[in-house]
């Protein structure tokens, strides 16, 4: 995890009209069968500079997955270039799997009926880390992931969320650069998913470590990801902040007001809608561009006020209206 | 990054292999109880052999010492591969649950990774049954213990294990792009041993042909134990066709090698 100045430039990640097409056999008739090429991924590209917490979104089937096997050498592009710390990741997979650590949420890289202490000591020789500083990753893990209670416990007996855990720990033991997420906090209880949060928060913080994180948890993507990138029918749909998501989206924030009695008259601001009136509840919906402090200013004046609260909106509903319009006309994406 | 020396690599299999053996001891019962089945099973095998000279004194030409001989070689080739190699045949299921993938992300080779992380140490019943056998037959069909007899029995059965091990993995690299080919693999590696147990004299035309030439499956067994017996082939192949044994493997595994080279290469996963 310390900088050794192990390569030269800052992109760790760099992926140019990466593409990955699978074969799928059609039946035609009795006997015909047709072959058909389908495009998982369809020309990505994607730059990710050293110490970004990247999140890389999508739907079911819109080839996160493939990419990320892609980045870390376990499938063969169909076209395209990658590099992953100046690397080829297929034909320099051994090279490169010393460099990044991966967890798949849903596979596990720990001996199942060994206890996790373990699947450590081996990890240590699979990887060739000296000893101290093994040592001194596993305590740092230990003690931020609380691996303790459960380190001399066979793997099958640990929950899901310990497990996590331990699977978390098992790809960072030998140092990497890169670190790649598929899902990492899928099926975990509230208090598991926020430990796993906090550990990452805290490895994205230090910069050290560049984090590639997939996940359909957006409270994952709120906590850790200033940059999104989204993708869908294999191509990229949106790159960039959270906020240019909105933006782009046309979110709206809503302000909700009571009033002790209904006011006579509305005032007309730009970008500020009635939604709703219910007795002496008014909901407002604003555009990006309207200020929440002008409309208050504003109905400070028209009666007293008894309650006020400003939603922010929600990513969820962002996403999902960004995944529809994709659905329905995925030629117009934006370049 | 210096390339890391042979030695310490092969520490690390060491490591890995004992790992396997503390997992697979952690189900103590089963273990027995596979251990004992997988003995069963050699001796369902010459059982076969047993019941059909209690019929005949002599089949195809050879009696049943000599036929021992035969399967003897074969079967401690057979055993020899599938204990190290044999696991390899639940490549799609490998492929299925994702442990490829879990083997793709380590800096180790693939192969012997997914032969080490499976291998089924309660196949060693077996070598050892296969071992007795050929001892058996030895004493049985009076071969001789020349030093150059003796060099036979070893690399024999040795080049039978590659040889049966490169035919696993030949087979099994299919998973790649056909998710269910067991049925392919099974008939060419327990079919293969089915017919290297019997002297080639008992097969006909075409199939002994392709079975015992096409596919080299002649080598492993018959022609050496022809040697052994210090006899000559009744179908009139010259004598050190039994000494080809070694380069016959050596061919095997180096197609082997190919095919499953290009297995990874192409390997298209799963999906998540």
């Amino acid at each position: 995890m310390n900088d050794d100045g192990r390569h030269g430039g800052v992109n760790v990640i760099e992926a140019r009209g990466l593409r990955k097409d699978f074969t799928v056999r059609v039946r035609k008739g009795l006997l015909r069968r047709e072959r058909r090429d389908v495009a998982a991924v369809d020309g990505v590209d994607l730059t990710v500079q050293r110490g970004e917490l990247l999140g890389y979104l999508g739907p079911n089937g819109a080839g996160k997955s493939t990419t990320l096997k892609m980045l870390t050498g376990v499938l063969h592009p169909s076209g395209g270039r990658v590099s992953v710390c100046g690397l080829t990741p297929v034909p320099q997979r051994i090279l490169l799997a010393r460099r990044i650590g991966v967890v798949f949420g849903q596979r596990s890289q720990l001996w199942w009926d060994l206890p996790l202490r373990d699947s450590y000591e081996l990890l240590r020789h699979i990887y060739r880390v000296p000893a101290a500083e093994h040592a001194a990753r596993l305590r740092r893990c230990r003690d931020l992931l609380e691996l303790d209670p459960f380190l001399d416990t066979p793997v099958r007996q640990l929950s899901l969320g310990q497990r996590m855990r331990g699977e978390l720990t098992a790809a960072l033991l030998h140092g990497p650069e890169v670190l790649f997420l598929d899902e990492p906090t899928i099926g975990l209880d509230v208090v598991s998913k926020q430990a796993v949060r906090g550990f990452l928060a805290e490895l994205g913080e230090t910069g050290d470590t560049t984090i590639v994180l997939t996940t359909h948890d957006l409270a994952d993507i709120e906590r850790l990801c200033r940059r999104i990138v989204v993708i869908d029918h294999g191509r990229v749909v949106h790159d960039g902040g959270i906020d240019a998501l909105h933006t782009r989206y046309g979110s709206q924030r809503r302000v909700t007001v009571d009033f002790d009695t209904p006011p006579p008259a509305l005032p007309d601001l730009p970008g500020v809608h009635l939604e709703a009136t219910t007795g002496p509840r008014l909901t407002f919906t604003l555009d990006t561009s309207a200020s929440v402090g002008t409309l208050i200013s504003t109905l400070t004046t028209l009666g007293n006020l008894r309650d006020l609260s400003v939603t922010e909106p929600e990513i969820e509903e962002v996403i999902a209206r960004l995944y529809r319009s994709e659905g329905r006309a995925p030629s117009q994406r934006n370049p | 990054m210096a390339e890391p020396a042979a030695a310490s690599t092969a520490a690390i299999y060491r490591r890995l292999v004992a790992a396997q053996v503390r997992s697979q001891l952690a189900y103590r019962v089963s273990f027995v109880l596979d251990l004992v089945s997988n003995v069963v099973f050699l001796g369902a095998d010459l059982l076969t052999v047993l019941v059909v000279f209690h019929r005949v004194p002599v089949l195809a030409g050879f009696s049943l010492a000599d036929t021992l001989l035969v399967f003897g070689l074969a079967s401690l080739g057979f055993s020899l591969a599938e204990l190290i190699v044999g696991s390899i045949d639940r490549m799609q299921r490998h492929v299925r649950t994702g442990l490829l993938d879990a083997v793709l992300i380590r800096p180790l080779g693939v192969l012997w990774q997914l032969l080490v992380l499976d291998v089924g140490l309660r196949r060693v019943g077996r070598v050892c049954s296969g071992l007795v056998v050929l001892a058996i037959a030895v004493r049985l069909a009076g071969v001789p213990l020349t030093p150059a007899n003796l060099l036979l029995l070893v690399i024999t059965p040795v080049a039978g294990a590659v040889f049966f091990g490169a035919m696993f993995v030949a087979t099994a690299t299919v998973a790649f792009w056909w998710v269910d080919s067991g049925e392919l693999s099974a008939a060419l590696t327990h079919g293969g041993r089915d017919f290297t147990s019997y002297p080639l004299t008992v097969f006909g035309g075409w199939f002994r042909h392709l079975f015992a030439f096409g596919l080299g499956f002649g080598f492993v067994a018959y022609y050496p134990a022809l040697i052994l017996l210090d006899r000559p082939d009744p179908l009139g192949a010259p004598a050190w066709l039994g000494w080809c044994g070694p380069l016959q493997a050596a061919v095997a595994a180096t197609l082997a090698a190919l095919i499953w080279r290009t297995g990874v290469r192409h390997y298209r996963s799963t999906g998540s």
